[in-house]
């Protein structure tokens, strides 16, 4: 009954579709072979921690899963918090399926325990010619991706140009995001 | 058509633009078989249209640049933008159409004239503030395919019809009301019945051929676009600069997401579904995101192609 939920304000959140996660190695292929990009190897789940003994123990529960994972792939993890009063698990591994997993295993630990509402975003570090960083954001709640590119100067300005020409490039990879006033900029990403 | 060589063609785009050039005459048709059975002083009307038509047609770059409160430039005052028109023009191979600037804050540029050899290119001195040049270039481009496509003579053409049965409607109002009132009694009902009819036929012509020529028009943005595109090889600059110019460019936010998050109550909520709106009927350019469309296509066919050489 959707008007009753209206009535009492009620929002349902979508479900996340972290499916789309697994799009991210065709898309890096893609960008590779069209604008010269290759993965930094590194990727970044952002996530706002909540209070509280059991989000403590999932975070736990985490790590336990975290440093699994790492032996079996050989990925590095680390954490890190921001000066937004953000968490973010940093992940390094060469291998882009490899570190694509491990991403999608911490979307999904945190999300099956109900912790959906902490999930931000999910970043995948590439690099242009000359090392310039670009971006690749996945919105957890709205389960699409945009790209973000810091402009080479510095000063937190961003490269709209090649993010419009990223969009092009990245259109049938991944679910990109329609909505241009939602591509927020990352500012300080702890990768790569 | 026009479009030079190196053009490759869209036939999804043709086709559309056909169609819609072919409703366009049909109903011109119609609208000439309805005038001639209702009794009209055909050749009245059709002078009078005409000569309108033909001003408008003659002296569209002098209308366009002193509504626009544009002055021609040479090239000492304005080296940069007469540099950008002279490299596109030696690139797309038509002749060196004039050059203005208009005295505006609202960041626009347009085409004007009958033929590429009349041609007048203005850009304002708002549009010439906020973008770098490679993307003045893509903009200018832009306006030189609805040059080289001869869209002015297109559009005055389509607007004929509209502007025709305008006059029609106008006149309806003016001589019938003068008729009426000068005690014209005595002629039979069938007149009055007939000036209503005509009218009413006019008012409706007018109506549709609005419609078409507004879709005709957004058809034309779309081509100019890619002609441009095509020209200076770089889809995503012309977009950057629409999305500038459009203002949507603030549409990308620069507050970060962390930050955004904290204030945005309603992130959940899904964003208004894409599709026809009523606006996009009535405008005569595309939305932005029709054309951002377009252009991203463009990018990743042209990217294929150029990994490929």
């Amino acid at each position: 009954m959707k008007w009753v939920d209206t009535i009492l304000g009620r929002t349902k959140p979508k479900a996340a579709n972290l499916d789309a996660l697994f799009a991210v190695p065709g898309a890096a292929i893609m960008l590779e072979a069209a604008l010269g990009l290759t993965s930094a190897g590194a990727a970044a789940v952002c996530f706002k921690p909540a209070s509280g003994y059991d989000f403590a123990s999932a975070c736990n529960e985490i790590d336990e899963l975290l440093a699994l994972a790492g032996k079996e792939s050989g990925s590095t993890v680390s954490q890190s918090e921001d000066s937004y009063g953000y968490h973010w698990i940093v992940v390094h591994d060469d291998d882009m399926s490899d570190l694509v997993t491990t991403v999608h295993m911490v979307n999904s630990s945190l999300a099956e325990r109900g912790y959906e509402n902490q999930l931000l975003a999910s970043v995948f570090a590439f690099r242009g010619d000359g090392g310039a960083v670009t971006y690749l954001v996945y919105l957890f709640k709205r389960g699409t991706f945009y790209p973000f590119v810091p402009a080479p100067g510095g000063g937190e300005k961003r490269d709209n140009q090649r993010e419009l020409q990223l969009q092009g490039a990245l259109t049938g990879e991944v679910p990109l995001e329609a909505d241009l006033t939602r591509w927020f900029p990352i500012w300080g990403a702890p990768v790569p | 058509m026009s479009t030079g060589r190196g053009y490759p063609r869209d036939a999804g785009l043709a086709a559309r633009m056909t169609f819609v050039m072919f409703l366009l005459g049909l109903l011109y048709v119609a609208v000439m078989a309805g005038l001639i059975a209702a009794g009209v002083n055909f050749a009245f009307v059709f002078i009078l249209a005409g000569g309108l038509l033909f001003a408008q047609y003659y002296f569209s770059s002098k209308i366009a640049l002193f509504s626009m409160n544009a002055h021609e430039v040479t090239p000492a005052e304005a080296p940069q933008l007469h540099g950008i028109v002279d490299r596109l023009c030696a690139l797309a191979d038509m002749p060196k159409p004039r050059v203005a600037i208009a005295e505006s804050d609202v960041p626009n540029a347009f085409a004007t004239g009958r033929s590429p050899s009349d041609a007048v290119v203005c850009a304002t001195t708002g549009i010439l503030r906020r973008l770098e040049p490679a993307e003045l270039e893509a903009v200018l481009a832009h306006e030189l395919s609805h040059v080289a496509h001869r869209d002015v003579a297109v559009m005055t053409i389509a607007g004929f019809l509209g502007v025709a049965a305008g006059f029609i409607t106008r006149s309806m109002f003016w001589f019938g009301g003068g008729i009426g009132m000068g005690g014209g009694r005595d002629d039979d009902d069938d007149g009055a019945a007939q000036w209503l009819v005509i009218m009413l036929v006019s008012i409706l012509v007018y109506a549709i051929s609005f419609l078409l020529t507004r879709a005709l028009s957004r058809y034309r943005e779309l081509s100019a676009d890619r002609g441009a595109a095509i020209i200076t090889g770089a889809p995503a600059t012309l977009a950057s600069a629409l999305v500038k110019v459009t203002g949507a460019m603030g549409q990308i936010p620069t507050k970060d997401l962390r930050a955004a998050e904290a204030f945005n109550a309603f992130f959940f909520t899904p964003a208004i579904a894409p599709g026809f709106s009523i606006s996009s009927l009535f405008s005569t350019h595309p939305t932005l995101e029709h054309r951002l469309a377009q252009l991203a296509e463009l990018e990743r066919t042209m990217g294929h192609q150029g990994g490929g050489v």
